[in-house]
C-alpha cells in the first residue's frame, strides 16, 4: 500500500492570548496519532522547524488588531487551501475588540510612556472580515475536542459535528437544572453557541457567552426578560453582553444601547 | 391465600413506611428503580436506592419561566410538582450508539450497538406523564412501522435501532395532591386521574399523626409486587377520598388550552399575525422541546476517531428550534424563528392528532415552566384565536 503524501498543517496566530493553539498541544493522548496522519508543517508553538508552504489546512489564531496584521493574513490565505479560524478573538475579534466601543489613541496615551512607537488600527476584528474563511470554531478558548473534531473531519472530507444550538442543550444534556428558570440567575446560555459542555451553569454561574451567538440569537428577548424578571440594570446588561464576543452581533448592539461610554472610564479614574 | 390476580382492581391502605419495602420489593424483582430526587435546585428523575432518596418535604412554586424548589409544612414524599425531567430521558436516551464500524486492513467491519437496557420501574409517574409515555409508545410504533416499509429511506437510521427499546417498564402513579400554576392536564383530558397504563397507583394521605398511602392495583404485576407487603384493607371512605382529591386538583387549575377542531384550527391561521410576535420573544433556545415528554426528534451523528480506524454513528436528541433540523440540499427551510415556532406548534397541538391519533401535549406544563422568558403556549393560543392584526 503506498501512502499518499501527508497534508501540512499551518498554525498562525494574530492577537491573541496563545490558549486556543495551546487547545492543541492540549490534545495530549491523540496529539502523537494526530501527527502521523497530518504533518505540523508551520506551528511555532511546537517547534521552530517550519516546512514551506503552501499548507493544506491553515488554523488561525486572534484577531487583526495592526496595519501588519491585516497584510500578514492576506499573505497567511494565499498560501493555505483551507482556513479555519479558531477562537473568539479569530471569529469576533476578542475581548480586545472592547476598543472597538471607545477611542484608541486615548487608550494609548494613558497605557503607553512614548505613544508615537505604536502603530494600531482602531478596531480589533476578526479574520473573515478581512479574508475568506473556510470555517470558523468558536470558543474562548476552543474545546479540544472540537478542534480535533474538525481537523479529523477535514482529512476524511466530511462535515465536522459542531452544533450551532444554544448552551441549553448541552445543560440539559448533562442533567444540569437551569439556573435561569430555578434561580433567577441571568445566564447568556439561551443565546450563546454550545460548544463548551455548558460548564459554567453546572457550577451555578451563568454562561459568560464564550462561544459567541448562537445562530438566530434573539439577545433583546434576553435582555427584555432580565430586566423585567432578574433586576438586571443597563450597565450589567452591558457587561454581561461586552465581554470575549463583544464585537459579535448581535451581541454588540444590543450591549451598546445606552452608549459604552465608561468603557476606558476606570482606566482614567 | 388468594392468588395474586385477585387483588387487581382493589385499593388497599398501607402505612408510609410500605413505601421502602416496595421499592425493595421492585429491586428484589431485578427492576433498576427510577424516581424523583432532589437534584442540585429541582426534582430530577434518577436511579433510586431507597426512600431515604426521595425528595421528602420539598415542593415547588412554578410559573411561566419560573421554577423554585420549596420546603412544605409536611413530610409528603410526593409534594412537589414536575421537575424539567420526564420519562423520556429513561425511555428514549438523549445520546444512543446506533452502530460501529471497524477498519480491518482495506475493508471495514460493522456491527450493531448491542446497548443493554435494564429492566426500570418508574417511581412517582403522574397521569399526565402516564398520557405522555402513551404517546411517546404510540410514535414508536407509527414511526417504527413507517421506517420498515421498504421504501423508507431511513430505514437504517432510528426506528430500527436495535438499542434502547426496553420492556415496558413497571409504572408506580402517584396522584397528584395540588396542581402547579402551569398545569393543564385537566383541559387535556390526561389527568389529574389515571388513564390506564399504570401497574399500581398511589395515593398519599397526611392526616395530623398519620402518614399513609392508598394503593390501587391495577395490573397482574402490579398485584404480584403488592402480595410481598403488609397490605390492609381499605376503608370505604378511602375511594372517596382520592375521587375528592382528583376533583380538586382539577379545579384547581387555571391554564387551559381548548381546541375543538385543531388540525382547521391551525391550518386557517398559518399566515397569523401573532406568530411574529411570538418570534420577537422566542429564544429558539430548544428547552421547550428538550423539556417536552413527547418531543421525539433526533438527528443522526457520524463519527470518526483520530486514528481513522473506528467509524460510528449516534442518534441524539434534536430540535425543530434548531436550524439545522430543517436543512436540505439548498438550506434551511425553517431559518426564521417564526417558521420554527409554528412547526413546533401545529405539530405538537394540530398535525400530531393526523400522525399519531391524539394530541402530542398532555398540559403538563413543562414547556412554560423551563422556557427562560416564560412563552406560555395557552396564552399564544388564546392569541391566535384573536382576528390577526
Amino acid at each position: 500500500m503506498r501512502r499518499r503524501a501527508q497534508k501540512k498543517l499551518a498554525v498562525w496566530k494574530f492577537a491573541s492570548c496563545d490558549g486556543c493553539q495551546l487547545s492543541l498541544l492540549d490534545c495530549e493522548d491523540e496529539l502523537l496519532t494526530l501527527a502521523r496522519r497530518i504533518k505540523f508543517a508551520n506551528f511555532m508553538e511546537a517547534s521552530s522547524a517550519v516546512v514551506r508552504g503552501p499548507y493544506d489546512l491553515s488554523i488561525v489564531e486572534g484577531s487583526i488588531t495592526t496595519p501588519s496584521d491585516a497584510e500578514r493574513i492576506l499573505d497567511v490565505r494565499r498560501r493555505s487551501k483551507f482556513l479555519v479560524t479558531i477562537g473568539a478573538c479569530a471569529t469576533s475579534g476578542g475581548i480586545q475588540a472592547l476598543r472597538n466601543f471607545a477611542d484608541v489613541k486615548e487608550f494609548i496615551s494613558i497605557v503607553y510612556a512614548r505613544p508615537e512607537y505604536i502603530e494600531t488600527l482602531t478596531k480589533s476584528t476578526g479574520i473573515a472580515d478581512h479574508v475568506h474563511v473556510d470555517y470558523e470554531l468558536r470558543g474562548c478558548p476552543v474545546n479540544k475536542h472540537q478542534l480535533l473534531e474538525v481537523i479529523v473531519a477535514f482529512l476524511v472530507g466530511r462535515r465536522p459535528n459542531i452544533p450551532a444550538e444554544s448552551v441549553c442543550v448541552q445543560c440539559k444534556e448533562r442533567g444540569t437544572t437551569c439556573i435561569s428558570v430555578a434561580q433567577g440567575v441571568p445566564c447568556m446560555g439561551p443565546v450563546t453557541q454550545s460548544g463548551c459542555g455548558a460548564i459554567c451553569p453546572a457550577y451555578g454561574r451563568g454562561c459568560y457567552g464564550c462561544f459567541g451567538p448562537k445562530e438566530k440569537a434573539n439577545v433583546d428577548a434576553l435582555v427584555a426578560d432580565w430586566r423585567l424578571h432578574k433586576s438586571v440594570s443597563e450597565d450589567q446588561t452591558r457587561r454581561l453582553l461586552h465581554t470575549f464576543n463583544a464585537w459579535a452581533e448581535p451581541f454588540r448592539s444590543a450591549g451598546s444601547s445606552p452608549g459604552v461610554e465608561h468603557i476606558g472610564k476606570d482606566l482614567r479614574d | 391465600m388468594s392468588s395474586a390476580s385477585d387483588l387487581v382492581g382493589s385499593c388497599f391502605r398501607v402505612s408510609s413506611d410500605v413505601l421502602g419495602l416496595l421499592i425493595r420489593a421492585l429491586k428484589d424483582d431485578g427492576y433498576m428503580t427510577i424516581g424523583p430526587r432532589k437534584v442540585a435546585e429541582s426534582i430530577q428523575l434518577e436511579v433510586i436506592d431507597s426512600v431515604d432518596d426521595l425528595p421528602r418535604g420539598w415542593g415547588d412554586q412554578q410559573d411561566a419561566g419560573s421554577y423554585r424548589l420549596v420546603r412544605r409544612s409536611d413530610s409528603a414524599y410526593f409534594g412537589y410538582n414536575l421537575g424539567a425531567d420526564s420519562w423520556k430521558k429513561w425511555l428514549d436516551p438523549r445520546r444512543k450508539l446506533l452502530w460501529r464500524a471497524k477498519r480491518d486492513g482495506e475493508s471495514w467491519e460493522a456491527e450493531q450497538s448491542q446497548m443493554q437496557v435494564p429492566r426500570m420501574a418508574f417511581i412517582g409517574v403522574r397521569a399526565c406523564e402516564l398520557a405522555a409515555i402513551k404517546v411517546q409508545l404510540r410514535v414508536r410504533e407509527v414511526t417504527q412501522a413507517h421506517s420498515s416499509s421498504p421504501d423508507a429511506q431511513s430505514s437504517t437510521l432510528s426506528a430500527e435501532a436495535p438499542a434502547g427499546v426496553p420492556e415496558e417498564p413497571f409504572l408506580v402513579g402517584i396522584n397528584c395532591s395540588q396542581a402547579a400554576a402551569t398545569c393543564f392536564c385537566s383541559s387535556m383530558h390526561t389527568g389529574p386521574a389515571f388513564g390506564s397504563g399504570c401497574d399500581l397507583v398511589l395515593t398519599e394521605v397526611i392526616n395530623d399523626d398519620n402518614h399513609n398511602f392508598l394503593i390501587q392495583i391495577r395490573t397482574k404485576r402490579g398485584a404480584i409486587i403488592s402480595s410481598k407487603l403488609p397490605l390492609l384493607p381499605s376503608i370505604e371512605d378511602d375511594l372517596a377520598h382520592i375521587d375528592r382529591q382528583i376533583a380538586r386538583v382539577s379545579d384547581s387549575q387555571s391554564r387551559q388550552l381548548n381546541i375543538s377542531n385543531p388540525a382547521e384550527f391551525f391550518s386557517r391561521r398559518l399566515e397569523h399575525s401573532h406568530w411574529d410576535d411570538v418570534a420577537t420573544r422566542c429564544l429558539s433556545c430548544a428547552n421547550c422541546t428538550l423539556v417536552c415528554p413527547t418531543c421525539f426528534c433526533s438527528t443522526v451523528e457520524d463519527t470518526t476517531d483520530v486514528k481513522n480506524a473506528v467509524a460510528e454513528r449516534w442518534l441524539r436528541w434534536d430540535s425543530c428550534f434548531h436550524l439545522d433540523f430543517s436543512f436540505i440540499h439548498g438550506g434551511s427551510v425553517r431559518s426564521s424563528t417564526r417558521s420554527r415556532y409554528r412547526q413546533w406548534l401545529t405539530h405538537k397541538l394540530g398535525t400530531w392528532h393526523e400522525q399519531f391519533g391524539s394530541s402530542g401535549c398532555v398540559g403538563c406544563g413543562r414547556c412554560i415552566a423551563w422556557c427562560p422568558v416564560g412563552i406560555d403556549l395557552t396564552a399564544e393560543v388564546k392569541s391566535l384565536s384573536q382576528p390577526t392584526q
